[in-house]
């Protein structure tokens, strides 16, 4: 069957549909698109018609209150949550396409969530190498080996062999992030990855995060971190009650902001 | 005796102070004291029931044909043959179990509307095989099935090994999908996140939570199981409690049945025993602050 990561991509351009050169326009296919992005729970609508475009090697950050459907809208990107209009283009692909094989699609985006979610019955190096070996094929020596460049390269080298409830919330953190990335995957999605952590660990996952965008990783993070995504972020969205209504530099955005939500927003968040 | 010792303090420590001096003095007295006054109590009660069991009018008839110490040591070395027919018994069943128990569990776990036959068929076969008493199931198989004149010959306890599978595989399948449903959403959005298909999210992440979180429930029907093992005997096959039987028939002495019961408890211990150090072991080292 269609099990690897590259059938996902073949698949991008069915014939008929007429929309194989999509994004081309700048050159280059972006990472991602999402084009009108609809998605509501009952009655609710917590996505109305998203549009978003996150090019290689970007750093985006999604900020706006609670309820205004930050997580939702990486949830959708992951397919963990179906969308009721719309595209998502991953590398030029619909993978809301109901024939998209989801797995090979998650295969590709490495995802962070806000409780860390590790699994407890693993090692921290189980943790990292479980996706290399049991969805990309790599052999253990192979991925043992990255795992533990990877650790070292977070200051957890000593904890490989450590079950994660031995390890500090900012340490789980990280480990779960280096879990993420240890398959290298196109798209990384980072769901409000320091809100569990106590104030004194936030630095040390944050400059993790920071690390990876300054080395190349494409990144989209929704986050509460004001001073992190204006030092961060090469593009913040502003996100209100399911709409994109600003997004630009950091400066523009959080320095000039000019839609009445995101001046209130920001005068909240920065009392 | 100013600093005690085997309270776990290392030789570098400062000596404690007055204040921890007088509280270990005082939890050593309140712990000899505790000693005293559990081993004088089990003594009392053991007197008591002893004195009452012997001097009943009966005793000396019942101690004759229960607890006769040559009939023992004579029907021992039969009553231990039967028993390793109901070892392996017990061994092929725990595997049946487990294999069909997980395959149970797992179908019952299945969400997709496509699958709602086979969620039905398993319920109801849960439901089934938990209601009927087991003594019914082999009746059913051991002398229905042969009967249907379908199957090659088998001996009894083959037929006992499956109706013991069938029945105690309904009550593992319950176990583990408590276990499932306990784990928490979040390890299941964890691991299909990362690519893991459905499969491989139960078979890594699922059921390995699943069955630690269960193992005492699962120890638990594993032991009741090792003594139904010992009803094969009503389909004939020469087991420890049927040895026995023979052996009862033979010496008019019941003492044969207190030697298979007495083998049945002492295989069941060594299984109880590493099962709780394996569980205990899990949680020392995948939890922290497990003391309370």
């Amino acid at each position: 069957m269609t099990d690897t990561s590259e059938t996902g991509a073949t698949r991008a351009s069915r014939p008929g549909d007429g929309q194989e050169a999509r994004g081309a326009s700048d050159g280059s296919v972006p990472v991602l698109e999402l084009r009108g992005l609809r998605k509501a729970f009952g009655e609710h609508e917590v996505l109305r018609g998203i549009d978003l475009t996150v090019h290689r090697h970007e750093v985006i950050c999604v900020i706006g209150a609670s309820g205004s459907g930050k997580s939702t809208l990486l949830r959708t990107v992951n397919l963990i949550e179906g969308i009721d209009d719309g595209e998502v283009l991953l590398q030029g692909t619909d993978i809301a396409d109901p024939r998209t094989d989801v797995d090979a699609v998650r295969a590709r985006i490495g995802v962070v969530f806000q409780q860390f979610n590790l699994f407890p019955h693993m090692r921290v190096l189980d943790n990292v190498t479980l996706a290399s070996r049991r969805v990309h094929g790599v052999p253990k020596a192979e991925a043992e080996a990255t795992a533990h460049r990877l650790l070292a390269r977070i200051g957890l080298a000593d904890f490989a062999q450590a079950y994660p409830d031995r390890l500090s919330g900012g340490q789980q953190q990280r480990v779960a992030i280096v879990r993420a990335i240890a398959t290298s995957p196109e798209l990384l999605l980072l769901d409000e990855v320091t809100s569990a952590l106590d104030p004194q660990l936030v630095g040390e996952v944050l400059d993790l995060v920071r690390e990876l965008g300054e080395q190349g990783s494409t990144i989209l993070m929704t986050t509460h971190e004001m001073h992190f995504a204006r030092n961060v972020a090469d593009r913040i969205v502003f996100l209100h009650r399911g709409e994109v209504v600003e997004q630009g530099t950091p400066a523009d955005v959080l320095d000039r902001p000019q839609h009445p939500a995101l001046v209130e927003f920001l005068a909240r968040v920065h009392a | 005796m100013t600093a005690p010792a085997g309270a776990g303090t290392p030789a570098t420590a400062p000596a404690p102070s007055q204040i921890e001096v007088e509280r270990r003095l005082y939890r050593r007295q309140r712990g000899r004291r505790s000693v005293v006054v559990s081993a004088v109590s089990t003594l009392v009660v053991v007197l008591v029931v002893w004195f009452g069991v012997v001097n009943t009018p009966g005793w000396a008839a019942v101690q004759q044909s229960f607890f006769d110490p040559q009939t023992a040591i004579d029907t021992f070395p039969q009553v231990l043959l039967g028993l390793w027919l109901n070892i392996r018994i017990l061994v092929v069943a725990s595997i049946g179990v487990a294999v069909l128990g997980t395959l149970l569990a797992v179908v019952r776990g299945l969400r997709n509307p496509v699958f709602f036959p086979l969620r039905m068929a398993a319920t109801a076969y849960t439901d089934l095989f938990r209601g009927l008493p087991l003594i019914i199931v082999l009746y059913l198989v051991g002398f229905g099935l042969p009967g249907l004149g379908v199957f090659p010959r088998q001996p009894p306890e083959v037929w006992g090994t499956i109706a013991i599978v069938l029945t105690y595989s309904s009550y593992v399948a319950e176990v583990l999908r408590a276990g499932m449903e306990a784990v928490h959403p979040s390890q299941r959005l964890a691991a299909r996140s990362l690519g893991l298909s459905h499969a491989k999210t139960l078979r890594l992440v699922v059921l390995p939570q699943a069955v630690r979180k269960v193992t005492p429930a699962l120890m638990n029907d594993f032991v009741s199981m090792q003594k139904d093992v010992g009803l094969v005997s009503i389909l004939g096959a020469v087991d420890a409690v049927r040895s026995a039987q023979i052996a009862q028939a033979e010496s008019y002495n019941f003492t044969p049945y207190l030697v298979a019961g007495l083998l049945f408890v002492v295989i069941s211990l060594p299984l109880i025993r590493v099962t709780d150090a394996i569980a205990r072991r899990q949680q020392q080292r995948e939890q922290t602050g497990g003391t309370v």
